[in-house]
Parts: C-alpha cells; structure tokens; sequence
C-alpha cells in the first residue's frame, strides 16, 4: 500500500482535467459552456505547474500558476462582457448562429 | 492517508469535470466547474500551495464562478440544442479522447517514474511570505504589468458593456 502519492498521478490529473476542458471546448454549443471549458483548461495547466513547482521544490511555479489567475480574472471579465453584447445584439447564445466572420 | 485524500479529490475533480461537459443546461456546468475548483484547492494544499489554495477558493470559485452564474441569470441561459452534430464527432470524440489520455499518460509514466513522492509537508515555501517576497523582488515587473493588464480589462469590460449614450 502507498503511504505517498507519486508525481506521476498529478500530470495524470491534470492531463485528464485538460482533456476534459478541450472535449467540452469543441463539442459545446453555448458559448457560455465554451467559456468555462476555458476556465477548466487553466485550472488543470496550474495543477501542472503547483506540481512542477513541488519537484523542484521552488516556488517559481506558485507565481506562474498565481498569474494565470489573474489573467483568467481579467479574461472572465472581457469575455463575459463580450458574451453580453453579442447577447445584445444577436438574442443567441449558441456558437452556431455567430458566424459573420465565414465566408 | 495522501494517497486517500489524492484519490478522493481526484475522483471528485474529475466527475465534476466530466459533468462540465456533460450537462446541456449551463448553470449546471458552472455549479460543477465550482467542485472541480474546490477539488483542485485541496490538491494544492496537500503540495504544499497554501496561498493558491486560499486564491483558488477566493478568485475561481468566489469571484470568476459568480460572474458566470451572474451572466447565466442575466442572459435566462437555456438548456443548448442538440442540432447540427455530426455523426463523425459522436462515434470518434471518445475514442480519440481516450486513446489521446492513454498516450499523455504513458508519456507522464515514462518521463516521470516514482522518483519524486508527493507528501502532505513536504514543501514548505507556498505560504504568503514566500510568495509575497518571490512578487515584490524577482516578479516585481510582472506583478506591475499585470495590474495595467487588469485596469485595461476593466476599461474594456466597461465599454463593451455599456448602454449608448446619445
């Protein structure tokens, strides 16, 4: 029985937190559920980086994964600004429907 | 005990993931983006990042989630319709996940063998002390800019959001 958890299984965490973000980030139609797809994928990038930061036991990684958080604030607050315009203007939240950039 | 509390946590963090994805209504994703959030904060704890923990808790699942749930309110989100979904990305999509998940961790599992174990304690400089030095001294220019970053989406969010005057 393990009495300690290896390395390994973070990376494994995370790829899987990862991966699970990209799936909902193609596959979702709402815009909104897209943007938290986003979010999932920065949360499972900072568990990579907390736990490369306890291999090298520095804490270089803390203050990596600390200005992810901030940027994923200040990404939350344009984005979120965004859906509402295009809410504004369009009455649709399905992804399918903005699409004046094609073609 | 880690090894329970980590398995714990990851299972949780990995359901509340999977029902992210899952849910069509979207205020159920965002109450399960908030347990995957708070999954992770315990995991963070348990490496030794008491200080992101706490931020993880207080910026994601405080501040970020109820701007979503906000928006989700705001905007009376309904369940996404199902249309338009091609019969390729419903047979592959799993599969191709899998087998993607599969190698990532095959490639973790030779890269990193057993060397380093994690333990509760055993880093110690994730405190508010370390981190607080660590920004003010070596990342001071970066801590600068990120608060013009964070003035800039300030000022952006408050022009997109705007009503027209005039």
């Amino acid at each position: 029985m393990l009495t300690q958890v290896p390395i390994s299984w973070f990376l494994t965490l995370s790829a899987v937190l990862f991966a699970l973000g990209v799936a909902g980030f193609l596959f979702r139609r709402s815009i909104i559920t897209v943007f938290m797809s986003i979010e999932l994928m920065l949360n499972a990038v900072n568990l990579s980086f907390i736990t490369f930061s306890y291999h090298r036991q520095s804490i270089d990684g803390h203050l990596f994964a600390f200005f992810v958080m901030v940027v994923a604030a200040a990404e939350a607050a344009v984005g979120l600004a965004i859906i509402l315009t295009i809410f504004k203007n369009r009455a649709t939240l399905s992804i399918d429907d903005v699409d004046s950039m094609k073609n | 005990m880690d090894v329970i509390l980590f398995l714990v946590f990851a299972i949780i963090a990995v359901l509340c993931a999977i029902n992210v994805v899952v849910q069509t209504h979207p205020i159920s994703s965002a109450i399960s983006l908030v347990g995957v959030m708070g999954s992770l904060a315990v995991l963070y704890l348990l490496l030794g990042a008491e200080f992101l923990a706490a931020a993880q808790v207080i910026v994601y699942a405080g501040a970020i989630m109820v701007l979503f749930v906000f928006v989700i309110m705001l905007l009376n989100a309904g369940s996404e319709s199902k249309k338009g979904r091609s019969l390729m990305a419903q047979l592959l999509g799993v599969p191709l996940l899998v087998a993607f998940l599969a190698l990532m961790a095959y490639f973790v599992e030779r890269l990193f063998p057993s060397t380093t174990m994690v333990h509760f304690g055993g880093f110690t400089g994730g405190g508010v002390k370390e981190i607080g030095r660590a920004l003010f001294t070596t990342y001071l220019l970066p801590f600068e800019v990120t608060s013009v970053l964070i003035l800039i989406a300030i000022l952006g969010a408050i022009v997109l959001a705007r009503k027209e005057m005039d």
